[in-house]
């Protein structure tokens, strides 16, 4: 198990994350917050990444599909090294270089550019299978959400990967059980995702997705797995942790006021300081 | 850029998909990043020799275009070089967006191939006629487009387009072409190619409609009209000092395109006009209608894209001076 306080790290990239969205007064809160456990286990021990070298040829990569979760993923890029903390400040602001979803030509650290749904998962599996190509030991790692699961291109992308074997692709999928018109069973049932990916020749597991612990079990046990690739189902609240979004049925994109984001602010610090050293 | 016009045109033995085949399995010879992709048109697109050869740099992805797509976009972020083929049709109607994000908007490093163009499609019909993939992709920033013209263009350009950067969109008739140019000619990507001077009315086409321009300029020969002929095989970006200097010397302008008229090369070149050399110009091509079943000759009679078409507009664009 790693030496990190997951949970600590955990802490800290929500606040650091509620804080990118501060001083804008509207975002994608509610799909940032939710994977913020998964973004802290993985550039805390275990994505082989170098910060001071974001090109890397032999890293892992990182595809985050669900591209809106950019503000979490500038966040913990900010967190682990990549670049200064003040630029989080400059989210969407005219010539950012962090704006809405994940561009890789603009953000150190960011591995593909996303937003338009289900397409990181095809770029992914262009990635795994290009590592495997290359006899690269790297891995890919891939964040989808259950929404997204509506698009037929995840679909596609996963077949594809079950198929040629990529065992060095993981994939997280974000199990808000909400997308931007409202729940995902009243907007466009996805069934049980769980059996879907199994059906469709993943190594699958579901596991608490706020619980840090929890994540990289699974991961260790997703890269020991080496037949097939790896579905890990994050059961997780949109807008988990950030008091304004939280138990919101719309919660995609949100606005909120100075004295809201005060509030969750001092909310996800006093949770922060509750982490047991 | 040398490049000699054959006297007489007649078809080629070989097959456009052959030859393609041929050199792209040549150049992952050189070049071990080159990487082939198909969605279950392997067959059709002619690739199985570079299967067999290359085994483990072709990913056949099955019938999911826009699958393909973003994997050849993740090869490239890998530093491969992937080649990405399936009709036309699906290469940009159906795997839009994705040509648009994963592969332009990323600024990574793929080619894709379209084949079938236009009326080539033929028996396919309607559904599979492509008159609307250079319109759709002409659109997207920084996007390369050409359509080689016979298979001496083709191997000549193809390890041209290999070596660059960017998404390239290949426009591909896979069958035997209309062979326009002797071996050894040299061509280069986003340079037009003058095809026989003339000074009353300059004919620009591209793909099959260039031995179609040819033979038009023969019939205006015949009545005492002067054409020059212009081989305009990169759409985008349009060689535009081409097209302003073959307008200033001849006043008006035909363009000849197996392709909607509505975003494509006529537009390309009207586009490139109205803004420096307003000049009569007359658009051959499908006049904003659907395809439809048939033999080629049949839809080239059908949609007006003959010799005698492009002779015709000729005339009118030069009355109109």
């Amino acid at each position: 198990m790693s030496r990190q306080n997951l949970p600590l790290r955990a802490a800290e990239l929500r606040l650091e994350t509620l804080r990118v969205f501060e001083t804008r007064g509207f975002g994608h809160v509610g799909g940032a917050m939710s994977v913020v456990e998964t973004l802290a286990v993985l550039y805390n021990g275990v994505m082989r990444v170098r910060p001071e070298q974001p090109d890397w040829p032999e890293r892992d990569r990182l595809v985050c599909s669900k591209g809106h979760a950019g503000p979490a993923v500038y966040a913990a890029l900010a967190l682990r090294g990549y670049f200064d903390k003040s630029l989080l400040q400059t989210l969407n602001r005219p010539g950012t270089s962090l704006p809405s979803h994940c561009d890789m030509n603009k953000t150190p650290g960011v591995d593909m550019t996303t937003g338009s749904l289900g397409q990181g998962v095809s770029t992914a599996v262009g990635l795994a299978l290009g590592q495997k190509m290359r006899g690269c030991d790297a891995r890919t790692y891939l964040i989808i959400g259950d929404g997204e699961c509506n698009e037929g291109q995840v679909w596609e992308g996963l077949m594809l990967a079950a198929h040629r074997k990529l065992d060095n692709l993981i994939v997280f999928c974000d199990k808000n059980g909400q997308q931007l018109d409202g729940y995902v069973k009243n907007v466009l049932d996805t069934g049980d995702l769980a059996d879907k990916f199994r059906a469709f020749g993943f190594f699958t597991q579901s596991i608490d997705g706020h619980d840090t612990a929890a994540v990289e079990t699974a991961v260790k046990a997703a890269a020991d797995n080496r037949k097939s690739p790896s579905m890990i189902v994050l059961n997780t609240k949109k807008g988990y942790g950030c008091t304004f979004a939280e138990n919101q049925e719309f919660n995609h994109h949100i606005a909120f006021t100075p004295e809201q984001m005060t509030e969750a602010l001092k909310a996800a610090q006093q949770k922060l300081e509750e982490v047991p050293a | 850029m040398s490049v000699k016009v054959k006297s007489v045109l007649q078809t080629e033995e070989k097959m456009m998909r052959d030859t393609y085949c041929r050199v792209l399995t040549g150049l992952a010879a050189e070049n071990e990043n080159i990487a082939a992709l198909d969605a279950d048109l392997m067959s059709s697109s002619g690739m199985k020799p570079f299967m067999q050869t290359y085994p483990d740099r072709f990913i056949n992805c099955g019938i999911a275009e826009a699958n393909m797509i973003g994997v050849a976009a993740g090869l490239s972020a890998m530093g491969y070089i992937p080649f990405a083929h399936t009709f036309a049709t699906f290469a940009t109607r159906r795997a839009c967006d994705q040509v648009f994000m994963s592969a332009a908007y990323a600024k990574l490093n793929v080619r894709i191939v379209g084949t079938d163009p236009g009326v080539c499609a033929a028996y396919n019909g309607g559904t599979h006629m492509p008159l609307e993939d250079m319109a759709v992709l002409r659109a997207i920033p920084e996007i390369t487009l050409v359509e080689p013209t016979d298979s001496v263009m083709l191997e000549n350009i193809l390890p041209k387009i290999a070596e660059k950067y960017g998404v390239y969109y290949i426009r591909l008739n896979r069958k035997n072409a209309v062979g326009v140019f002797e071996s050894g000619s040299e061509f280069e990507v986003g340079k037009g190619v003058l095809l026989r001077d003339g000074g009353d009315v300059a004919l620009f086409a591209s793909g099959i409609m260039v031995a179609e321009a040819l033979e038009a300029a023969k019939l205006l020969d015949e009545q005492g009209v002067s054409a020059r002929v212009v081989n305009l095989f990169t759409w985008k970006p349009i060689d535009a000092e081409m097209v302003i200097e073959s307008a200033e010397k001849t006043g008006a302008v035909v363009t000849c395109e197996n392709h909607n008229v509505v975003g494509g090369l006529g537009s390309a070149v009207a586009e490139t006009l109205v803004k420096t050399r307003p000049v009569p110009v007359e658009m051959i091509g499908v006049q904003d209608q659907f395809g439809e079943v048939g033999p080629e000759d049949y839809l080239r009679g059908r949609f007006n894209l003959n010799a005698a078409d492009i002779a015709a507009a000729a005339l009118r664009a030069v009355k109109r001076k």
